[in-house]
């Protein structure tokens, strides 16, 4: 099942990659980060069945970054609401030259 | 299908019926798919949430399928029920999940997307065709027989807590410095909270 696994990893980091392109709200993109991290961690998952089952202690640290990432993305997301009622990110410019 | 390296292609020996394994994979894995699609492309933030959740749910199956069932289980309660209920929370703290202004971009963007994730996907196929050393592989099975010898934790208790436990000590300062740092970000100025 390692190929199949693959597979579908790389279909769903693709589609990730695909929102954050296609995508202007900044939860959403948000949202599609957390897609791709979850795809690595079904590779980490697939190759812990076919080469060692201790890769599956990096889902682990792949998890914390993520629950790191989503609280400090999300307060940055509010700290910016606050200042201007919009979370799309063509209005979102202030570092801006 | 991707063409399978010779020695990948054991592991379909999974327990006594193995058509119903494969079945199951490709059910969880297209279901997967096919919500992230819908996730990508829905207006409102509540309902691209809401089919994320289902993708979670979906990755969680296959995890248990690949024989890792500890992450599986904390793929629901840290990935669906924490992380994703804290992004419900704040579209709703917001109040964004009432007709919100349509934002995907134009037709360029989209081209543009499509292109770079076909060539991400070309890339990860090339990598998959890569053959790797055969010393490298597990015997068929070993996963399965672990988990049934020692339980589910152990596979990833054991290295957690002996091989990689500086880089564990580690990940808990780093949760430590983003609880500080939303709180730092997210809280209100003096001067607001006086008005």
């Amino acid at each position: 099942m390692l190929a199949e696994a693959l597979f579908f990893s790389a279909v769903l980091f693709a589609i990730g990659v695909f929102g954050v392109l296609i995508r202007r709200n900044a939860i959403i993109v948000f949202m599609c980060v957390e897609l791709m991290l979850n795809a690595v961690n079904l590779t980490f998952v697939a190759f812990a069945q076919a080469y060692g089952t201790a890769g599956q202690v990096f889902v682990f640290f792949v998890m914390t970054v993520a629950a790191a990432e989503a609280a400090v993305g999300l307060a940055i997301i509010i700290a910016l609401f606050r200042h201007r009622p919009t979370v799309d990110l063509k209005n979102i410019n202030l570092l801006k030259g | 299908m991707l063409a399978l390296p010779p020695q990948q292609a054991i592991p379909m020996a999974h327990g006594a019926l193995p058509l119903l394994y494969t079945f199951h994979f490709y059910l969880f894995g297209l279901i997967a798919v096919g919500s992230a699609l819908l996730f990508v492309t829905r207006k409102s933030p509540v309902a691209a949430a809401l089919w994320l959740v289902n993708t979670m749910f979906c990755l969680a199956a296959l995890f248990v399928l690949l024989d890792a069932q500890f992450i599986g289980a904390l793929q629901v309660i840290v990935y669906a029920g924490a992380i994703m209920v804290v992004f419900l929370f704040v579209i709703m703290l917001l109040n964004l999940g009432q007709s919100p202004p349509a934002d995907i971009r134009g037709i360029w963007w989209k081209i543009a997307a499509g292109a770079v994730g076909i060539a991400i996907l070309a890339q990860v196929a090339a990598v998959i065709r890569a053959k790797t050393p055969a010393t490298l592989t597990l015997p068929v099975g070993f996963a399965a027989n672990q988990v049934a010898s020692t339980g589910a934790v152990a596979p990833v208790a054991g290295p957690l807590f002996n091989d990689y436990l500086l880089a564990f000590e580690i990940t808990s300062i780093l949760l430590l410095a983003a609880i500080v740092g939303a709180v730092v970000v997210g809280r209100q100025r003096g001067e607001d909270l006086a008005r």
